[in-house]
Protein backbone atom coordinates (compact mmCIF):
# COMPACT_ATOMS: atom_id res chain seq x y z
CA UNK A 1 0.00 0.00 0.00
CA UNK A 2 2.60 2.52 0.94
CA UNK A 3 4.75 1.86 -2.15
CA UNK A 4 1.48 2.14 -4.41
CA UNK A 5 1.10 5.43 -3.01
CA UNK A 6 4.85 6.75 -3.13
CA UNK A 7 4.48 5.38 -6.97
CA UNK A 8 1.21 7.27 -7.45
CA UNK A 9 1.98 10.83 -8.35
CA UNK A 10 4.52 9.44 -11.04
CA UNK A 11 1.99 7.33 -12.70
CA UNK A 12 -0.01 10.64 -13.01
CA UNK A 13 2.31 12.70 -14.81
CA UNK A 14 4.39 9.84 -16.41
CA UNK A 15 2.88 9.71 -19.96
CA UNK A 16 1.61 13.47 -19.67
CA UNK A 17 5.42 14.16 -19.31
CA UNK A 18 6.81 11.81 -21.30
CA UNK A 19 4.48 12.66 -24.31
CA UNK A 20 5.36 16.38 -23.94
CA UNK A 21 9.46 15.65 -23.41
CA UNK A 22 9.11 13.75 -26.52
CA UNK A 23 6.99 16.47 -28.71
CA UNK A 24 7.96 19.64 -27.05
CA UNK A 25 11.48 19.39 -25.54
CA UNK A 26 13.09 17.16 -28.07
CA UNK A 27 12.02 18.37 -31.14
CA UNK A 28 13.82 21.67 -29.80
CA UNK A 29 17.11 20.00 -29.83
CA UNK A 30 16.37 18.00 -33.04
CA UNK A 31 15.46 21.48 -35.09
CA UNK A 32 18.77 22.92 -33.69
CA UNK A 33 20.49 19.89 -34.95
CA UNK A 34 19.08 19.79 -38.10
CA UNK A 35 19.57 24.07 -38.54
CA UNK A 36 22.97 23.13 -39.09
CA UNK A 37 22.68 20.61 -41.90
CA UNK A 38 21.90 20.98 -45.38
CA UNK A 39 18.82 18.14 -44.36
CA UNK A 40 16.19 17.71 -47.47
CA UNK A 41 14.20 15.31 -49.10
CA UNK A 42 17.19 13.24 -49.68
CA UNK A 43 18.24 13.41 -46.36
CA UNK A 44 14.70 11.76 -45.31
CA UNK A 45 15.57 8.81 -46.87
CA UNK A 46 19.12 8.62 -46.14
CA UNK A 47 20.49 9.98 -43.30
CA UNK A 48 24.04 9.51 -44.53
CA UNK A 49 23.51 11.79 -47.06
CA UNK A 50 23.00 14.16 -45.29
CA UNK A 51 25.83 17.09 -44.05
CA UNK A 52 26.87 19.46 -41.31
CA UNK A 53 27.33 23.34 -42.95
CA UNK A 54 27.51 25.70 -39.42
CA UNK A 55 25.81 28.48 -39.49
CA UNK A 56 25.34 28.64 -43.34
CA UNK A 57 21.99 28.09 -43.19
CA UNK A 58 21.62 31.16 -40.87
CA UNK A 59 23.43 33.16 -42.95
CA UNK A 60 21.76 32.24 -45.86
CA UNK A 61 17.88 32.44 -44.37
CA UNK A 62 18.87 35.95 -43.11
CA UNK A 63 19.72 37.08 -46.66
CA UNK A 64 17.43 35.76 -48.00
CA UNK A 65 14.76 38.74 -49.85
CA UNK A 66 11.54 36.52 -49.12
CA UNK A 67 12.28 35.85 -45.81
CA UNK A 68 13.51 39.27 -44.82
CA UNK A 69 10.07 40.39 -46.80
CA UNK A 70 8.20 37.80 -44.42
CA UNK A 71 9.55 39.01 -41.54
CA UNK A 72 8.64 42.57 -42.37
CA UNK A 73 4.53 41.54 -43.25
CA UNK A 74 5.12 40.07 -39.96
CA UNK A 75 5.76 43.36 -38.66
CA UNK A 76 2.80 44.85 -40.48
CA UNK A 77 0.62 41.74 -38.76
CA UNK A 78 1.51 42.85 -35.40
CA UNK A 79 1.54 46.39 -35.21
CA UNK A 80 -1.75 46.58 -36.90
CA UNK A 81 -3.65 44.02 -35.44
CA UNK A 82 -2.46 43.66 -31.82
CA UNK A 83 -3.58 47.30 -31.18
CA UNK A 84 -6.62 46.61 -33.53
CA UNK A 85 -7.62 43.45 -31.45
CA UNK A 86 -7.04 44.87 -27.81
CA UNK A 87 -8.81 47.90 -28.84
CA UNK A 88 -12.12 46.21 -30.41
CA UNK A 89 -12.10 43.39 -27.68
CA UNK A 90 -11.45 45.95 -24.65
CA UNK A 91 -14.85 48.04 -26.32
CA UNK A 92 -16.74 45.15 -26.77
CA UNK A 93 -16.12 44.34 -23.14
CA UNK A 94 -16.94 47.43 -21.64
CA UNK A 95 -20.13 47.83 -23.66
CA UNK A 96 -21.01 44.56 -22.62
CA UNK A 97 -20.68 44.96 -19.14
CA UNK A 98 -22.22 48.54 -18.68
CA UNK A 99 -25.32 47.25 -19.75
CA UNK A 100 -27.68 46.24 -17.22
CA UNK A 101 -30.09 44.34 -19.50
CA UNK A 102 -30.12 40.72 -19.13
CA UNK A 103 -30.06 40.64 -23.39
CA UNK A 104 -26.72 42.05 -23.25
CA UNK A 105 -25.40 38.48 -22.67
CA UNK A 106 -26.35 37.39 -25.86
CA UNK A 107 -23.90 39.62 -26.88
CA UNK A 108 -21.06 37.84 -25.22
CA UNK A 109 -22.07 34.86 -27.52
CA UNK A 110 -22.59 36.71 -30.33
CA UNK A 111 -19.08 37.92 -30.38
CA UNK A 112 -17.42 34.81 -29.37
CA UNK A 113 -18.96 32.76 -31.74
CA UNK A 114 -16.42 33.07 -34.73
CA UNK A 115 -13.71 32.16 -32.20
CA UNK A 116 -14.73 28.31 -31.95
CA UNK A 117 -15.49 28.05 -35.68
CA UNK A 118 -12.95 26.17 -37.82
CA UNK A 119 -10.37 28.06 -39.10
CA UNK A 120 -10.69 26.62 -43.06
CA UNK A 121 -14.50 27.25 -43.30
CA UNK A 122 -13.88 30.75 -42.21
CA UNK A 123 -11.42 31.57 -44.38
CA UNK A 124 -13.57 29.79 -47.25
CA UNK A 125 -16.20 32.03 -46.39
CA UNK A 126 -14.50 35.10 -46.47
CA UNK A 127 -12.85 34.22 -49.65
CA UNK A 128 -16.08 34.41 -51.16
CA UNK A 129 -16.85 37.77 -49.21
CA UNK A 130 -13.90 39.27 -50.57
CA UNK A 131 -14.06 38.05 -54.22
CA UNK A 132 -13.88 40.62 -56.38
CA UNK A 133 -16.53 39.83 -58.65
CA UNK A 134 -19.52 37.96 -56.90
CA UNK A 135 -18.35 38.76 -53.38
CA UNK A 136 -20.92 40.61 -51.27
CA UNK A 137 -18.38 43.10 -49.93
CA UNK A 138 -17.40 44.44 -52.99
CA UNK A 139 -21.47 44.64 -54.12
CA UNK A 140 -22.25 46.52 -50.97
CA UNK A 141 -19.31 48.91 -51.09
CA UNK A 142 -20.51 49.54 -55.09
CA UNK A 143 -23.92 49.79 -54.34
CA UNK A 144 -23.89 52.59 -52.06
CA UNK A 145 -21.44 54.41 -54.79
CA UNK A 146 -18.08 52.91 -53.77
CA UNK A 147 -15.52 52.01 -56.09
CA UNK A 148 -14.72 48.05 -55.78
CA UNK A 149 -11.95 47.14 -53.06
CA UNK A 150 -9.21 44.64 -54.60
CA UNK A 151 -9.84 42.70 -51.16
CA UNK A 152 -7.01 40.15 -51.48
CA UNK A 153 -5.34 41.26 -54.76
CA UNK A 154 -3.37 44.38 -54.12
CA UNK A 155 -0.36 43.26 -51.52
CA UNK A 156 -1.05 45.90 -48.89
CA UNK A 157 -4.76 45.93 -49.23
CA UNK A 158 -4.43 41.59 -49.08
CA UNK A 159 -2.53 42.24 -45.61
CA UNK A 160 -5.42 44.17 -44.02
CA UNK A 161 -8.15 41.81 -45.16
CA UNK A 162 -5.87 39.69 -43.68
CA UNK A 163 -6.01 41.53 -40.45
CA UNK A 164 -9.72 42.03 -40.51
CA UNK A 165 -10.37 38.21 -41.18
CA UNK A 166 -7.83 37.32 -38.01
CA UNK A 167 -9.76 40.63 -35.89
CA UNK A 168 -13.09 38.88 -36.00
CA UNK A 169 -12.03 35.66 -35.11
CA UNK A 170 -9.90 36.52 -32.32
CA UNK A 171 -12.44 39.54 -30.44
CA UNK A 172 -13.95 36.96 -28.77
CA UNK A 173 -11.79 35.17 -26.62
CA UNK A 174 -10.51 38.41 -25.68
CA UNK A 175 -13.58 39.82 -24.87
CA UNK A 176 -14.43 37.09 -22.49
CA UNK A 177 -10.80 37.41 -20.46
CA UNK A 178 -11.52 40.99 -20.32
CA UNK A 179 -15.30 40.58 -18.75
CA UNK A 180 -13.66 37.96 -16.34
CA UNK A 181 -11.30 41.07 -15.34
CA UNK A 182 -13.83 43.68 -15.57
CA UNK A 183 -16.38 41.38 -13.32
CA UNK A 184 -12.94 41.13 -10.62
CA UNK A 185 -12.91 44.93 -9.85
CA UNK A 186 -14.62 45.60 -6.70
CA UNK A 187 -18.01 48.07 -6.80
CA UNK A 188 -16.94 49.85 -3.78
CA UNK A 189 -14.26 51.30 -6.01
CA UNK A 190 -17.25 53.17 -8.33
CA UNK A 191 -19.88 53.84 -5.53
CA UNK A 192 -16.75 56.37 -3.64
CA UNK A 193 -16.36 57.84 -6.79
CA UNK A 194 -20.08 58.95 -7.78
CA UNK A 195 -20.19 60.14 -4.16
CA UNK A 196 -17.59 62.15 -5.02
CA UNK A 197 -19.69 63.31 -8.25
CA UNK A 198 -17.01 61.42 -10.50
CA UNK A 199 -18.59 61.44 -14.01
CA UNK A 200 -18.23 58.14 -16.28
CA UNK A 201 -15.69 58.94 -18.42
CA UNK A 202 -13.43 59.45 -14.98
CA UNK A 203 -14.23 56.72 -13.46
CA UNK A 204 -13.39 54.85 -16.60
CA UNK A 205 -10.12 56.12 -16.82
CA UNK A 206 -9.61 56.60 -12.92
CA UNK A 207 -9.83 53.38 -12.19
CA UNK A 208 -11.72 50.89 -14.58
CA UNK A 209 -8.64 50.80 -16.96
CA UNK A 210 -5.96 50.99 -14.21
CA UNK A 211 -7.73 47.83 -12.79
CA UNK A 212 -7.45 45.98 -15.54
CA UNK A 213 -3.95 46.82 -16.03
CA UNK A 214 -2.71 43.00 -15.52
CA UNK A 215 -5.77 41.35 -17.96
CA UNK A 216 -4.45 44.03 -20.60
CA UNK A 217 -0.89 43.02 -20.52
CA UNK A 218 -2.11 39.82 -20.58
CA UNK A 219 -4.05 39.87 -23.59
CA UNK A 220 -1.10 41.98 -25.54
CA UNK A 221 1.61 39.62 -24.81
CA UNK A 222 -0.60 36.71 -26.00
CA UNK A 223 -2.01 38.44 -29.00
CA UNK A 224 1.57 39.47 -29.62
CA UNK A 225 3.11 35.81 -30.14
CA UNK A 226 -0.03 34.67 -31.94
CA UNK A 227 0.46 37.34 -34.41
CA UNK A 228 4.65 37.03 -34.79
CA UNK A 229 3.25 33.49 -35.83
CA UNK A 230 0.29 34.37 -38.08
CA UNK A 231 -0.39 31.24 -40.45
CA UNK A 232 -3.35 30.02 -41.26
CA UNK A 233 -5.45 32.93 -42.55
CA UNK A 234 -2.63 33.39 -45.08
CA UNK A 235 -1.83 29.74 -45.77
CA UNK A 236 -5.38 29.12 -46.54
CA UNK A 237 -7.10 32.32 -48.38
CA UNK A 238 -3.75 33.53 -50.23
CA UNK A 239 -0.94 31.35 -50.22
CA UNK A 240 1.34 34.30 -49.24
CA UNK A 241 0.66 36.04 -52.53
CA UNK A 242 -0.25 38.12 -54.03
CA UNK A 243 3.54 38.66 -54.77
CA UNK A 244 4.68 37.12 -51.44
CA UNK A 245 2.61 40.24 -50.27
CA UNK A 246 1.15 38.08 -47.16
CA UNK A 247 3.58 35.78 -46.83
CA UNK A 248 4.55 35.90 -43.02
CA UNK A 249 7.18 34.25 -40.86
CA UNK A 250 5.66 31.23 -39.92
CA UNK A 251 4.22 30.40 -43.37
CA UNK A 252 7.39 30.81 -45.19
CA UNK A 253 8.94 28.36 -42.58
CA UNK A 254 6.20 25.77 -43.44
CA UNK A 255 6.67 26.23 -47.19
CA UNK A 256 10.40 25.80 -47.02
CA UNK A 257 10.02 23.08 -44.77
CA UNK A 258 6.99 20.87 -46.34
CA UNK A 259 6.61 22.71 -49.54
CA UNK A 260 10.32 22.54 -50.96
CA UNK A 261 11.83 20.11 -48.40
CA UNK A 262 14.28 22.58 -47.18
CA UNK A 263 14.32 20.77 -43.54
CA UNK A 264 17.62 22.57 -42.55
CA UNK A 265 16.64 26.02 -44.02
CA UNK A 266 13.65 26.06 -42.74
CA UNK A 267 14.56 25.22 -38.89
CA UNK A 268 17.19 27.84 -39.01
CA UNK A 269 14.19 30.38 -40.22
CA UNK A 270 12.04 29.24 -37.09
CA UNK A 271 14.72 29.74 -34.56
CA UNK A 272 15.15 33.01 -36.07
CA UNK A 273 11.35 33.62 -35.29
CA UNK A 274 11.82 31.90 -31.27
CA UNK A 275 14.42 34.34 -31.13
CA UNK A 276 12.45 37.03 -32.25
CA UNK A 277 9.29 36.23 -30.00
CA UNK A 278 11.51 35.33 -26.90
CA UNK A 279 12.86 39.16 -27.16
CA UNK A 280 9.44 40.84 -28.09
CA UNK A 281 8.32 39.09 -24.71
CA UNK A 282 11.43 40.01 -22.73
CA UNK A 283 11.11 43.66 -23.70
CA UNK A 284 7.06 43.13 -22.63
CA UNK A 285 7.66 42.02 -19.21
CA UNK A 286 10.54 44.43 -18.43
CA UNK A 287 7.97 47.26 -19.56
CA UNK A 288 5.35 45.52 -17.58
CA UNK A 289 7.83 45.67 -14.42
CA UNK A 290 8.63 49.20 -15.20
CA UNK A 291 5.60 50.16 -15.07
CA UNK A 292 4.52 48.01 -11.83
CA UNK A 293 7.38 50.12 -10.11
CA UNK A 294 6.37 53.28 -11.06
CA UNK B 1 -24.41 45.36 -10.27
CA UNK B 2 -27.85 46.19 -9.15
CA UNK B 3 -26.12 48.09 -5.90
CA UNK B 4 -25.22 50.87 -8.83
CA UNK B 5 -28.01 51.40 -9.99
CA UNK B 6 -30.60 51.43 -7.07
CA UNK B 7 -28.10 53.96 -5.20
CA UNK B 8 -28.18 56.34 -8.21
CA UNK B 9 -29.79 59.53 -7.57
CA UNK B 10 -33.27 59.94 -9.38
CA UNK B 11 -32.46 62.41 -11.78
CA UNK B 12 -29.48 60.88 -13.69
CA UNK B 13 -32.23 58.10 -14.68
CA UNK B 14 -32.96 59.10 -18.13
CA UNK B 15 -29.50 59.92 -19.11
CA UNK B 16 -28.38 56.38 -17.68
CA UNK B 17 -31.18 55.03 -20.00
CA UNK B 18 -29.74 56.78 -22.89
CA UNK B 19 -26.35 55.81 -22.45
CA UNK B 20 -27.83 52.09 -22.05
CA UNK B 21 -29.69 52.14 -25.39
CA UNK B 22 -26.29 53.64 -27.41
CA UNK B 23 -24.22 50.45 -25.54
CA UNK B 24 -27.45 48.22 -27.02
CA UNK B 25 -27.37 49.48 -30.45
CA UNK B 26 -23.29 49.95 -30.90
CA UNK B 27 -23.51 46.58 -29.72
CA UNK B 28 -26.28 45.60 -32.06
CA UNK B 29 -24.45 47.32 -35.46
CA UNK B 30 -21.28 45.14 -34.89
CA UNK B 31 -22.88 42.01 -33.59
CA UNK B 32 -24.75 41.96 -36.89
CA UNK B 33 -21.25 42.35 -38.61
CA UNK B 34 -20.06 39.28 -36.30
CA UNK B 35 -22.40 37.32 -37.57
CA UNK B 36 -23.18 38.40 -40.79
CA UNK B 37 -20.15 35.98 -42.39
CA UNK B 38 -22.38 33.18 -40.98
CA UNK B 39 -25.50 34.25 -42.36
CA UNK B 40 -24.05 34.73 -45.93
CA UNK B 41 -22.55 31.17 -45.77
CA UNK B 42 -26.17 29.40 -44.60
CA UNK B 43 -28.25 31.42 -47.35
CA UNK B 44 -25.44 30.18 -50.28
CA UNK B 45 -25.07 27.52 -49.43
CA UNK B 46 -28.83 26.47 -50.52
CA UNK B 47 -27.99 27.88 -53.86
CA UNK B 48 -27.82 27.01 -56.92
CA UNK B 49 -24.44 27.46 -59.00
CA UNK B 50 -26.36 29.68 -61.43
CA UNK B 51 -27.70 31.62 -58.95
CA UNK B 52 -25.01 32.50 -56.62
CA UNK B 53 -22.98 33.92 -59.38
CA UNK B 54 -25.75 36.49 -60.06
CA UNK B 55 -25.35 40.22 -59.71
CA UNK B 56 -27.16 41.75 -58.16
CA UNK B 57 -26.92 38.82 -55.68
CA UNK B 58 -30.35 37.15 -54.05
CA UNK B 59 -30.53 37.37 -50.46
CA UNK B 60 -33.04 34.16 -50.19
CA UNK B 61 -32.67 31.31 -51.88
CA UNK B 62 -34.89 31.53 -55.11
CA UNK B 63 -34.79 27.64 -55.43
CA UNK B 64 -33.98 26.20 -52.44
CA UNK B 65 -31.31 23.31 -52.93
CA UNK B 66 -29.69 20.51 -50.86
CA UNK B 67 -28.01 19.52 -53.88
CA UNK B 68 -25.00 21.27 -52.62
CA UNK B 69 -24.50 18.95 -49.58
CA UNK B 70 -25.00 16.04 -51.29
CA UNK B 71 -22.54 16.75 -53.81
CA UNK B 72 -20.07 16.65 -50.86
CA UNK B 73 -20.73 13.28 -50.13
CA UNK B 74 -20.61 11.93 -54.01
CA UNK B 75 -18.54 14.15 -55.65
CA UNK B 76 -16.15 14.55 -52.70
CA UNK B 77 -15.43 12.24 -50.13
CA UNK B 78 -16.99 14.06 -46.74
CA UNK B 79 -18.20 10.65 -45.49
CA UNK B 80 -14.26 9.33 -44.97
CA UNK B 81 -13.44 13.02 -43.84
CA UNK B 82 -16.12 13.05 -41.40
CA UNK B 83 -15.49 10.01 -39.87
CA UNK B 84 -11.81 10.35 -39.74
CA UNK B 85 -12.12 13.77 -37.94
CA UNK B 86 -15.01 12.00 -35.44
CA UNK B 87 -12.06 9.35 -34.81
CA UNK B 88 -9.30 11.97 -34.12
CA UNK B 89 -11.82 13.51 -31.55
CA UNK B 90 -12.56 10.43 -29.93
CA UNK B 91 -8.71 9.95 -29.95
CA UNK B 92 -8.36 13.59 -28.25
CA UNK B 93 -10.36 12.11 -25.32
CA UNK B 94 -7.32 9.88 -24.31
CA UNK B 95 -5.41 13.10 -23.97
CA UNK B 96 -7.79 14.97 -22.06
CA UNK B 97 -7.86 11.91 -19.25
CA UNK B 98 -4.00 12.28 -19.42
CA UNK B 99 -4.41 15.53 -18.43
CA UNK B 100 -6.71 15.04 -16.11
CA UNK B 101 -4.71 12.81 -14.41
CA UNK B 102 -1.56 14.92 -14.98
CA UNK B 103 -2.82 17.93 -13.37
CA UNK B 104 -4.10 15.45 -10.26
CA UNK B 105 -0.63 14.36 -9.78
CA UNK B 106 0.30 17.94 -9.50
CA UNK B 107 -2.58 19.10 -7.75
CA UNK B 108 -2.26 16.67 -4.82
CA UNK B 109 0.72 15.07 -3.89
CA UNK B 110 4.31 16.21 -2.54
CA UNK B 111 6.72 14.49 -4.90
CA UNK B 112 10.43 15.53 -5.23
CA UNK B 113 10.98 18.09 -8.48
CA UNK B 114 7.38 19.06 -8.19
CA UNK B 115 7.85 22.76 -8.38
CA UNK B 116 10.19 22.04 -10.90
CA UNK B 117 8.36 19.87 -13.11
CA UNK B 118 5.17 21.65 -13.58
CA UNK B 119 7.09 24.97 -14.18
CA UNK B 120 8.77 22.96 -17.50
CA UNK B 121 4.97 21.92 -18.06
CA UNK B 122 4.52 25.41 -18.56
CA UNK B 123 7.58 26.61 -20.08
CA UNK B 124 5.93 23.92 -23.23
CA UNK B 125 3.70 26.36 -23.95
CA UNK B 126 6.01 29.40 -24.90
CA UNK B 127 7.92 26.92 -27.52
CA UNK B 128 6.04 27.98 -30.82
CA UNK B 129 4.39 25.42 -32.86
CA UNK B 130 6.76 26.31 -36.41
CA UNK B 131 9.98 25.12 -34.11
CA UNK B 132 8.52 21.95 -33.52
CA UNK B 133 6.75 21.44 -36.66
CA UNK B 134 9.89 20.05 -38.72
CA UNK B 135 11.38 18.22 -35.98
CA UNK B 136 8.15 16.28 -34.69
CA UNK B 137 7.53 15.92 -38.59
CA UNK B 138 11.45 13.86 -38.40
CA UNK B 139 10.32 12.51 -35.00
CA UNK B 140 7.42 10.42 -36.61
CA UNK B 141 8.77 9.83 -39.96
CA UNK B 142 11.38 8.01 -37.95
CA UNK B 143 9.24 5.89 -36.11
CA UNK B 144 7.06 5.52 -39.37
CA UNK B 145 4.02 6.84 -37.91
CA UNK B 146 3.38 9.58 -40.56
CA UNK B 147 0.29 9.11 -42.76
CA UNK B 148 -1.01 7.21 -39.89
CA UNK B 149 -3.84 8.00 -37.95
CA UNK B 150 -1.75 7.35 -34.41
CA UNK B 151 0.77 10.20 -35.58
CA UNK B 152 -1.68 12.26 -36.57
CA UNK B 153 -3.26 12.57 -33.13
CA UNK B 154 -0.07 12.12 -30.79
CA UNK B 155 1.54 15.32 -31.09
CA UNK B 156 -1.56 17.26 -29.65
CA UNK B 157 -2.55 14.94 -27.48
CA UNK B 158 -1.18 16.64 -24.25
CA UNK B 159 -2.18 20.06 -23.74
CA UNK B 160 0.12 22.10 -21.02
CA UNK B 161 -2.42 24.36 -20.45
CA UNK B 162 -5.31 21.88 -20.16
CA UNK B 163 -2.90 20.60 -17.22
CA UNK B 164 -3.03 23.67 -15.54
CA UNK B 165 -6.42 24.39 -15.62
CA UNK B 166 -7.11 20.79 -14.36
CA UNK B 167 -4.21 21.16 -11.41
CA UNK B 168 -6.12 24.82 -10.78
CA UNK B 169 -9.42 22.91 -9.79
CA UNK B 170 -8.09 19.63 -8.22
CA UNK B 171 -6.05 21.65 -5.42
CA UNK B 172 -9.31 23.14 -4.55
CA UNK B 173 -10.79 19.55 -3.68
CA UNK B 174 -11.47 18.84 0.26
CA UNK B 175 -8.49 17.02 1.42
CA UNK B 176 -10.62 15.11 4.37
CA UNK B 177 -12.63 13.45 1.37
CA UNK B 178 -9.75 12.02 0.06
CA UNK B 179 -8.35 11.04 3.35
CA UNK B 180 -11.39 9.08 3.89
CA UNK B 181 -11.32 6.81 1.03
CA UNK B 182 -7.79 6.32 1.41
CA UNK B 183 -9.14 5.21 5.13
CA UNK B 184 -11.35 3.08 3.84
CA UNK B 185 -8.42 1.03 1.90
CA UNK B 186 -8.84 2.32 -1.88
CA UNK B 187 -5.67 2.65 -3.55
CA UNK B 188 -4.33 5.96 -5.60
CA UNK B 189 -5.81 4.76 -8.65
CA UNK B 190 -9.39 3.90 -7.36
CA UNK B 191 -9.48 7.27 -5.60
CA UNK B 192 -8.47 9.28 -8.45
CA UNK B 193 -11.32 7.55 -10.45
CA UNK B 194 -14.21 6.70 -8.32
CA UNK B 195 -13.56 10.08 -6.30
CA UNK B 196 -11.56 12.49 -7.98
CA UNK B 197 -13.35 12.15 -11.50
CA UNK B 198 -16.92 12.47 -10.38
CA UNK B 199 -15.92 15.41 -8.16
CA UNK B 200 -14.20 17.49 -10.83
CA UNK B 201 -17.25 17.01 -13.26
CA UNK B 202 -17.52 20.89 -13.72
CA UNK B 203 -13.60 21.18 -15.46
CA UNK B 204 -14.21 17.90 -16.83
CA UNK B 205 -17.40 19.14 -18.86
CA UNK B 206 -15.42 22.21 -19.69
CA UNK B 207 -12.62 20.40 -21.42
CA UNK B 208 -14.50 17.62 -23.14
CA UNK B 209 -16.10 20.47 -24.78
CA UNK B 210 -13.27 22.08 -25.66
CA UNK B 211 -11.66 18.70 -26.57
CA UNK B 212 -14.10 18.09 -28.98
CA UNK B 213 -13.93 21.24 -30.49
CA UNK B 214 -10.02 20.97 -30.93
CA UNK B 215 -10.36 17.64 -32.25
CA UNK B 216 -13.52 18.41 -34.82
CA UNK B 217 -11.30 21.63 -35.71
CA UNK B 218 -7.79 20.13 -36.11
CA UNK B 219 -5.95 21.03 -39.49
CA UNK B 220 -2.21 21.15 -39.13
CA UNK B 221 -1.12 17.98 -37.98
CA UNK B 222 -3.03 16.06 -40.35
CA UNK B 223 -2.28 18.52 -43.08
CA UNK B 224 1.25 17.49 -42.06
CA UNK B 225 0.95 14.03 -41.14
CA UNK B 226 -1.58 12.69 -43.76
CA UNK B 227 -0.30 12.59 -47.65
CA UNK B 228 -3.08 9.34 -48.32
CA UNK B 229 -6.84 11.22 -49.03
CA UNK B 230 -8.12 8.07 -46.76
CA UNK B 231 -6.99 10.09 -43.61
CA UNK B 232 -7.59 13.85 -44.28
CA UNK B 233 -9.77 15.60 -42.19
CA UNK B 234 -12.93 17.80 -42.54
CA UNK B 235 -11.17 20.92 -42.40
CA UNK B 236 -8.24 19.14 -45.14
CA UNK B 237 -10.65 18.17 -47.24
CA UNK B 238 -12.32 21.34 -47.05
CA UNK B 239 -9.00 22.68 -48.26
CA UNK B 240 -9.13 20.44 -50.97
CA UNK B 241 -12.24 21.17 -52.19
CA UNK B 242 -11.58 25.26 -52.51
CA UNK B 243 -8.17 24.32 -54.17
CA UNK B 244 -10.74 21.74 -56.60
CA UNK B 245 -13.85 24.09 -56.77
CA UNK B 246 -12.29 27.50 -57.07
CA UNK B 247 -15.52 29.11 -58.83
CA UNK B 248 -18.18 26.68 -57.54
CA UNK B 249 -18.60 29.10 -54.31
CA UNK B 250 -22.32 27.44 -53.98
CA UNK B 251 -20.45 24.08 -52.83
CA UNK B 252 -18.13 25.60 -51.02
CA UNK B 253 -20.45 27.55 -48.31
CA UNK B 254 -22.17 24.03 -48.23
CA UNK B 255 -18.42 22.33 -46.89
CA UNK B 256 -18.39 25.27 -44.75
CA UNK B 257 -21.50 25.29 -43.40
CA UNK B 258 -21.16 20.94 -42.85
CA UNK B 259 -18.21 21.99 -40.45
CA UNK B 260 -19.33 25.09 -38.70
CA UNK B 261 -22.97 24.13 -37.88
CA UNK B 262 -22.50 21.62 -35.56
CA UNK B 263 -19.94 23.32 -33.67
CA UNK B 264 -22.22 26.16 -33.75
CA UNK B 265 -24.72 24.31 -31.87
CA UNK B 266 -22.49 23.07 -29.64
CA UNK B 267 -20.75 26.29 -28.59
CA UNK B 268 -24.75 27.73 -28.27
CA UNK B 269 -25.44 25.23 -26.10
CA UNK B 270 -22.93 25.10 -24.05
CA UNK B 271 -21.97 28.59 -24.07
CA UNK B 272 -22.51 29.50 -20.47
CA UNK B 273 -19.71 26.65 -19.01
CA UNK B 274 -17.16 27.74 -21.90
CA UNK B 275 -17.16 31.36 -20.91
CA UNK B 276 -16.83 30.60 -17.60
CA UNK B 277 -13.84 28.16 -18.10
CA UNK B 278 -11.97 31.65 -18.39
CA UNK B 279 -12.70 32.43 -14.30
CA UNK B 280 -11.91 29.20 -13.34
CA UNK B 281 -8.38 29.19 -14.82
CA UNK B 282 -7.58 32.80 -12.67
CA UNK B 283 -6.82 35.43 -15.13
CA UNK B 284 -8.25 38.36 -13.76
Amino acid sequence: MKGSSKMAPYVFIGPTLLLLAVFSLLPILVALGISLTDMDLAGLADYSSISFVGLANYADVLGDPVFLLALRNTLFYVVIGVPLVIACSLGVALLIQFGRSRLFKVFRVVYYLPSVTNVVAVAVVWSYLYNPGIGLFNYILTSIGFDKVPWLTEPTIAKLSLILLALWRSIGLNMIIFIAALQGIDRSYYEAAQLDGASGWQQLTRITLPMMRFAIFFVTITTMIGWLQFFEEPFVMTQGGPLNGTVSASLFIYQNGFQYSHFGYAAAGSFVLFFLIIAVTMVQLRLQRKQAEE
Amino acid sequence: MKQATTRKPASAAPRGRLQQWAAGIVLTVFGIAMVLPFVWMVLSAFKTEGEIKRIPPTLWPEAFTVDNFTRLFTEMDFGTYLGNTLLITLFSFVGLLLNAMAGFGFAKYRFKGREKLFLLVLATMMIPGQVTMIPVYLILNGVSLTNTMLGIVLPGFTSAFGIFLFRQFMSTLPEEIMEATRLDGASEYRLFAQVVLPMSKPILAVQAILTFIGGWNSFLWPLIIANDEKLYTLSVGLQLLKGQNTTNFALQMAGAAFMVLPIMVIFIFFQRQIIENYNISGIK
